[in-house]
């Protein structure tokens, strides 16, 4: 199935400095293995002159040089790349748990959830819960991964105003995604809990708690063990 | 060791350089100066390298003490400063005797202003940048913008004082633009003709809630709004992104690094320094122009920025 990556993969010019590659226009799995082979060859072999890549479900954008590269050389350049991508071995996925908080202060979309799906606030927790999410990349701000599949029965549009200031640590439900807030950012997404991880830390090795490609899983937590973990 | 003492820290003053490249793959942008070219004259006026750590005003400067003196040079746009009460002119290699203490005011024309000192400005690297990522708290100076007591460490001085000024003719040259040239942006097919029309022919003013994150436009709305829902994906600065109310915002140089909204059109490298002295209220329009145009304009301007004829003395 990844033979055909080269072929069917587009190219779409974005700025003077920077161009997208789409491998379809659906969030797949299949898309996902392709944008992760691609960052991975990119970062093993990187093009002189590529300055940055932003990975997301289906595309990476790469921002070059312009200096350096024109779009349509630095396409004939990738094509090579995409050509490879079988050959790409990656690593297994580390699996990651987070402590989560569900509802009251730090939940406090819980109610309306589980009111939009007619079901108890207990039922979200351990739909939410008993789930393997797949980060499908970071992007956004620091250490904001994009986690996915929810359950069908947890899928919810996300809030008509975002609020001004979401706490860092926020988990979050946004149409089939679910996510957590490394940072205090304004945003719309619906809050179910919180977890007192700190998901992008620049005084450690690993910066971002989680990279691409990990699966996660959130595990409810008291409020006393979150307090207990937040001081910690 | 030479330092800079913050006595008054202005509205917004952050520790910037050239931004950190690479690690979009964590959802990290690159932040750095909102106006690069301003930042990489100074350093050239004072002898240092173009990507050397330097202060960023916003609209209204602060007041700094300078113990041990230095070489400065304040560039971008005019705030009115002075050194000892006697006034200092942009643009020019200064020579700060000790004890002398830098008075920078409020904007007579643009939104930013840079003090460039000789040997830099030394913070604690993050992902080996200088530069402050605000809405993160990373980088910079303990990842926020300086309060008054702030004490910064300057680097060593890698010369001794020399009068330098910026040719004339390049300044105007590189002078900030109102109308900024764009290229058609991933999703400007999805925009119907109207939309198209609307934003070309319209004059946006920038809202007051523009920041470094990005810049947002007041104006006449799209009537269809954005070309619909997309699945999000990486976007480059300078992007112009249509909200669902039909309003354009162009990401700056805090941006977040993927999102999912369609965009119109994408402001052109050579243009990119003018956002950053775009201040609240002013009004703007967008000028298409070819792909070939927007790289040779860019290609010219790094001609420019890095020529020997750029600095006199």
């Amino acid at each position: 199935m990844l033979m055909s990556a080269a072929d069917r993969a587009r190219f779409q010019r974005a700025s003077d400095q920077s161009l997208l590659i789409y491998f379809g226009q659906q969030i797949t799995l299949e898309a996902h293995e392709h944008v992760r082979r691609l960052l991975r060859l990119l970062e093993l072999e990187p093009i002189a002159g590529v300055r940055n890549l932003n990975p997301a479900y289906c595309s990476i954008l790469v921002k070059f040089d312009a200096l350096k590269w024109r779009h349509e050389k630095l396409e004939e350049i990738l094509k090579r790349y995409l050509g490879r991508l079988e050959e790409v071995t990656l690593p297994e996925p580390r699996q990651v748990e987070i402590p989560v908080c569900y509802g009251g202060e730090h939940g406090p979309d819980l109610n309306d959830v589980s009111a939009m799906h007619g079901v108890t606030p207990a039922q979200v927790i351990e739909l939410h819960s008993s789930t393997t999410y797949l980060v499908y990349f970071l992007g956004f701000v620091p250490g904001f991964a994009y986690l996915g599949e929810l359950p069908e029965a947890l899928v919810t549009p996300r809030l008509a105003t975002p609020r001004r200031r979401v706490p860092p640590g926020s988990v979050g439900i946004a149409g089939s995604q679910t996510g957590v807030y490394p940072v205090a950012t304004p945003g719309g997404w619906r809050l179910l809990g919180r977890t007192p991880i700190a998901m992008f830390r620049s005084d450690r090795d690993a910066l971002s708690l989680l990279s691409i490609g990990d699966r996660v899983r959130f595990t409810p937590i008291s409020a006393e063990q979150f307090a207990a973990l937040e001081h910690a | 060791m030479s330092v800079i003492q913050v006595q008054a820290p202005g509205l917004l003053t952050t520790v910037q350089d050239l931004g950190r490249e690479g690690f979009g793959p964590m959802g990290v942008s690159p932040s750095g100066a909102a106006d690069p070219v301003s930042i990489r004259l100074g350093n050239r006026l004072l002898g240092n390298a173009e990507g050397e750590a330097a202060l960023e005003m916003t609209l209204l400067g602060g007041t700094f003490l300078l113990p041990q003196g230095t070489i400065i040079a304040l560039t971008g746009s005019d705030f009115g400063a002075t050194l000892d009460a006697a006034p200092i002119d942009l643009w020019t290699s200064v020579e700060a005797r000790p004890g002398q203490t830098l008075r920078v005011g409020a904007t007579r024309s643009g939104a930013r202003c840079y003090l460039c000192v000789n040997g830099g400005i030394v913070v604690k690297p993050f992902l080996g940048g200088a530069s402050t990522h605000l809405l993160s708290g990373l980088g910079g100076h303990e990842g926020r913008a300086l309060r008054k007591g702030d004490v910064l460490r300057i680097g060593p001085a890698t010369s001794s004082f020399r009068k330098r000024v910026l040719a004339s003719q390049a300044l105007q040259r590189l002078s900030p633009r109102r109308v900024l040239r764009v290229t058609p942006g991933p999703q400007s097919d999805c925009f119907p003709a109207p939309s198209q029309q609307l934003f070309y022919e319209s004059t946006y003013r920038i809202a007051e809630d523009s920041n470094r994150m990005g810049l947002r436009l007041e104006g006449p709305p799209m009537a269809q709004g954005s070309a619909g829902e997309m699945i999000t994906e990486g976007v480059s600065i300078g992007a112009v992104q249509i909200t669902a109310a039909g309003l354009p915002i162009i990401l700056f140089v805090e941006q977040q690094t993927t999102g999912g909204y369609a965009k119109i059109a994408n402001v052109i490298s050579a243009d990119l320094h003018s956002l950053g002295q775009l201040r609240p209220r002013d009004e703007i329009r967008f000028e298409q122009v070819e792909w070939e145009t927007a790289r040779s304009l860019f290609v010219e301007q790094e001609k420019l920025l890095t020529s020997e004829d750029l600095i006199l003395g």
